[in-house]
């Protein structure tokens, strides 16, 4: 699935729940630069519902993709400005 | 007094309406952007201290942070345990009045009860990842969430400034609070 998928940075926030998620990959998309995707390797069920809306609601960052399987929730998120 | 009705201005020309709609039309335009580009704003009211009530203020904060919202949460009375350095790890679920416990208030009264829940508690905040209030708290400052400790409940309660994790800021009251509540998109009372 993430064969076409350019990835940059990865952030695994395995083990880790609500907020963690979003909270983390906030901080670590605020440190990439325009055009740079972020892959979270999450295992929060939450976190597909929360990195979406999170996504749709914040400036600059577009949801590429998420991806489920295997008891993890792993999310694609660029940086467009 | 005079009786003299005053002299009527000239009436501006079809050229000086238009710039003056010009004028506005800029003015209205800056408005608009100075709305529209401030960061939203939110502000929260923790009050109380007990082990369950001191995470929704701390995860909307530090959630709201990642949404880009300006946040103050201000705390009050038993909210100021939540940012005591030595009583956030320590932070006790009630027994007694809580119907969501497995046990009668007459059982839940007995002595080391509270402790008990609170111990049943804490398992299961480990056991489902959740994090820690200190861990939270290090996390909303982090995140640049002002965490406000209400000063007349510092001194009614007997605390001291040094009390409090690093980064917490005193010295202010409900006024502070009102005045940054006013001016918030959203405002809430936990």
């Amino acid at each position: 699935m993430r064969s076409n998928i350019d990835v940059t940075e990865t952030l695994d926030v395995t083990g880790q729940n609500c907020p963690m998620p979003v909270i983390k990959t906030k901080g670590a998309v605020d440190g990439l630069s325009p055009g740079d995707v972020l892959e979270v390797v999450a295992t929060d069920s939450g976190s597909m519902s929360d990195i979406e809306g999170w996504a749709e609601s914040t400036d600059g960052v577009e949801l590429v993709e998420q991806v489920e399987g295997d008891g993890t929730y792993t999310h694609y998120v660029r940086k467009t400005e | 007094m005079s009786t003299e009705t005053p002299s009527q201005p000239d009436t501006p020309s079809a050229d000086e309406l238009r710039t003056r709609i010009d004028d506005l039309e800029a003015e209205l335009a800056n408005l608009r952007s100075e709305v529209e580009d401030g960061p939203k704003k939110m502000v929260i009211i923790a009050t109380k201290g007990t082990l369950d009530m001191a995470y929704p203020p701390l995860i909307l904060a530090s959630t709201a942070a990642a949404f880009d919202y300006d946040v103050t949460v201000f705390h009050t009375f038993w909210g100021l345990e939540i940012l005591h350095e030595e009583h956030a790890s320590n932070l006790k679920l009630s027994s007694v009045g809580n119907p969501n416990m497995p046990m009668p208030n007459v059982l839940a009264a007995l002595p080391g009860m509270d402790e008990m829940t609170t111990r049943m508690m804490r398992k299961r905040i480990a056991d489902n990842d959740v994090a820690s209030i200190e861990e939270l708290v290090q996390l909303s400052l982090d995140s640049g969430v002002e965490l406000q400790a209400c000063q007349m409940t510092i001194d009614l309660l007997g605390y001291d400034e040094e009390d409090f994790f690093d980064g917490v800021t005193v010295g202010v009251g409900a006024a502070t609070a009102f005045q940054e509540m006013a001016e918030a998109d959203i405002q809430l009372l936990v």
